[in-house]
């Protein structure tokens, strides 16, 4: 086989098993669902040109050329997609070099390595492309239907900046690999995914809250000091915007940048990214000590359980990395709050839906790490307890860490106004149990280190918590604003729970 | 003989799968004997054995340990129980010691007497070196050292063994095989699983053969040849015509 025929198959074989981790991760691994994940996937990209009308209809009559604050709200907004396949890059190239089970068959292999690996670097440049224009799809269709088909342009800028997000995140993965070695990277790498996918909208909220004491972001963007601080109107930094409704010279610019970016990056990394596989088989995992001659603990059984659960989420930082986006989004309302102290403000109120439903997610992968996510399965099972024993200290430890978590915010609302902080505390409460009872009707047996893929064991499962905290957030919102609407907002959440566990695998 | 007289008595023991993985089995094992359980891929060896344990739930028949009805109190079996795969299940994140102590905290076993047994039970399988590293970096032969101290850190009366020398080097495989001998001179009863029929021939006090979810033949060493009409042969061949005969007919 030639070296152009060869590189030829391996892209094949690249993109067979990037479709093929696609479809197992929108079937959960059921062959006999692909036809209902299709189906459900044309069904939910049509619905999601609701909220992409309601997000991006009023601007599709924009023309060029536009004022400083349009170009400042387009130019963050691609700003925002590009760290957001960043983050998404990132995860990706992590996972090639520690997941991926063909490294050894690949470098034993008789082929030259550099090319085998330049075709991996474009299979990510394509995997992050592919998806983020699946994802823009609704948005520039919105756009072309209500301004015409120069926005089909906005296409191009999708294709540019995932050449560009997939480019920088390989120099990352790999410049940190020579920094700080192998078995730091994973963990530097997924923590820095999770904090550039969240950061920039945070940011944003923290700089509108800091000066406008609002949650929108918008606010800081549309400022005149925003305006006052930006470049000029001929400046480079306007091409994205300007490529996006239509400027053909800017997007030609903008995708060659792009190209040439994923191409120096294949050319300079290529030929290191065997050694970093090297590296990183090597060094698989670092020898952590713990400390010594400390004496067992005397306790119940569940103790011994609680104990086990939480020294491995202590333990695990990968996991908190994962769990850390709920986190980072508290830290807006957090910062509100304290403004609140300065000068009461309304807009106080919009931190309790904003906690519950941190508290709902939280709690669904709490739940489903102490649930799911056993590692020792089988010791479990044999020990002499009850699983109903096993059940509940798994549920404890959810709402200790929930609670823990939590509660500060609370008490410093209450400070604020007692009836938020109980229907703050309520909500968190209920939205914690719901997202832990969906986790226990559709537990399924798992690793730990599978926590990234839950979502695929269940599709329903997933949306069914996303729902109820949705569903508890806006009730706890509602019972601070009009309190009988609040009542059709629990009604309505608590039958969609009803119906969840009505369908849910325990029940059957 | 009597369920109290016997370590395992298994009546009438059913499961199916997708086929029928056990299909009436009855088992019984003697109090204070190493029992090999041998068979080919897929006869139901490790259903069997997982049902024992409390890990399935038969479609039909009665399980007694020690004279307790495994299936009614099945919390009082897993007490005198110990369970070990061939693929060893441990925490990533804890270390053999802490490892121990967890599972010492869930059988309810005195912390004081647990951790002078964890200890010596790691050192005596070679993982003194290892004993306040994380798990995550050992290997597959250290991890079912671990399993195993695990399995015997709360002084079972019952040790069930699927497979467990598989990934062990030639020194440790032997250091587990001395751990067992001196656990059933002690009393305690070990039920194993292998596919290394030379630890069945050496170890075992009595051999049990199952194919297709059925108990095709059972007996010491010297009874199976008897059986077999063959005085001088291999455990290996009498199991090859032994599987070969099943699958034939």
């Amino acid at each position: 086989m030639s070296s152009a025929a060869a590189l030829g198959w391996f892209a094949r074989h690249e993109i067979r098993l990037a479709w093929r981790e696609w479809l197992a991760m929108m079937t959960a691994g059921r062959r006999l669902r692909m036809r209902r994940a299709i189906a459900g996937l044309i069904v939910f990209a049509a619905i999601m040109h609701l909220p992409a009308y309601a997000v991006v209809g009023r601007f599709a009559n924009l023309e060029a050329p536009l004022d400083k604050s349009a170009l400042i709200v387009i130019t963050s907004t691609i700003l925002l997609a590009w760290a957001l396949m960043l983050s998404q890059a990132i995860e990706s190239v992590t996972r090639v070099f520690y997941a991926r089970a063909d490294l050894d068959l690949i470098m034993s292999s008789p082929v030259a390595l550099a090319n085998v690996f330049s075709v991996r670097i474009a299979a990510i440049a394509f995997t992050v492309t592919a998806m983020a224009l699946v994802l823009s799809t609704p948005f520039v269709d919105v756009l072309v239907i209500g301004g015409g088909i120069r926005w089909f342009a906005a296409y191009g800028v999708v294709v540019a900046i995932g050449l560009s997000a997939a480019a920088v995140a390989i120099a990352i993965a790999i410049t940190l690999f020579r920094l700080i070695g192998p078995s730091r990277t994973r963990l530097v790498s997924q923590i820095l995914a999770a904090i550039i996918g969240a950061g920039f909208v945070i940011a944003l909220q923290i700089a509108a809250i800091m000066s406008y004491g609002t949650l929108s972001r918008f606010a800081v963007l549309t400022s005149d000091a925003a305006a006052a601080y930006a470049p000029g109107l001929d400046s480079i930094v306007w091409w994205p915007a300007r490529a996006t409704l239509g400027d053909n010279e800017a997007l030609l610019l903008l995708l060659s940048g792009g190209l040439v970016l994923l191409g120096a990056v294949m050319a300079i990394f290529s030929p290191r990214f065997a050694d970093t596989a090297v590296s990183v088989t090597a060094n698989a995992a670092p020898a952590h000590r713990g400390h010594r001659a400390k004496a067992f603990r005397a306790g119940s059984r569940q103790q011994a359980l609680r104990w086990k659960e939480f020294l491995l989420l202590r333990r695990d930082p990968w996991l908190v990395s994962q769990t850390l986006m709920q986190l980072l989004y508290l830290v807006p309302p957090a910062l509100m709050l304290w403004r609140s102290f300065a000068g009461s403000s309304a807009a106080i109120v919009l931190i309790t839906p904003v906690v519950v439903m941190a508290a709902g997610q939280l709690a669904g992968g709490l739940a489903w790490l102490t649930i799911s996510g056993e590692d020792a399965a089988d010791l479990v099972t044999t020990a002499p307890l009850p699983s109903s024993q096993v059940t509940r200290a798994k549920i404890e430890v959810v709402l200790i860490a929930i609670g823990v978590l939590f509660a500060p915010l609370v008490v410093a609302l209450a400070f604020a106004s007692l009836p938020q902080a109980a229907i703050t505390a309520l909500g968190v409460a209920i939205a914690s149990a719901s997202a832990t009872a969906i986790q226990l009707w559709f537990r399924v047996q798992a690793r730990r280190s599978q926590f990234r893929r839950r979502q695929t064991s269940s599709r329903l499962a997933t949306f069914a918590e996303a729902f109820s905290s949705i569903g508890w957030a806006g009730t706890a919102a509602l019972a601070l604003a009009i309190p009988i609407a609040a009542v059709i907002s629990g009604l309505l959440t608590a039958g969609i729970l009803a119906a969840t566990w009505k369908i849910s695998p325990q029940r059957a | 003989m009597n369920p109290a007289e016997s370590a395992l008595q298994v009546r009438g023991l059913t499961k199916r799968f997708d086929r029928l993985a056990v299909d009436a089995l009855d088992l019984t094992v003697r109090r204070g004997e190493f029992y090999a359980l041998l068979g080919p891929n897929g006869a139901g060896k490790t259903t069997t054995l997982r049902m024992v344990a409390g890990l399935l739930r038969p479609d039909a028949g009665s399980v007694s340990v020690l004279g307790i009805d495994a299936l009614g109190d099945p919390v009082a079996a897993k007490q005198i129980t110990a369970w070990v795969s061939d693929e060893p299940m441990i925490y990533d994140k804890l270390t053999p010691l802490e490892y121990l102590e967890f599972v010492a905290g869930l059988w309810g076993i005195d912390p004081e007497v647990s951790q002078a047994s964890a200890h010596s039970l790691l050192v005596s399988l070679g993982l003194e070196p290892h004993l306040h590293e994380r798990c995550e970096g050992f290997s597959k032969g250290m991890r079912q050292k671990v399993a195993l101290a695990g399995a015997l850190v709360h002084d079972p009366r019952l040790i069930i063994l699927d497979e467990p020398l598989t990934g062990l080097d030639a020194v440790s495989a032997r250091h587990v095989k001395g751990l067992l001998q001196e656990r059933v001179r002690s009393g305690c009863t070990v039920i194993m699983t292998t596919h290394i029929l030379e630890v069945a021939e050496r170890m075992a006090d009595r051999i049990g053969v199952i194919a297709a979810g059925r108990l095709i033949a059972e007996g010491t060493l010297a009874e199976l040849r008897q059986q077999n009409g063959q005085n001088d042969t291999s455990l290996e061949d009498m199991f090859i015509a032994l599987v070969d005969v099943e699958a034939a007919a």
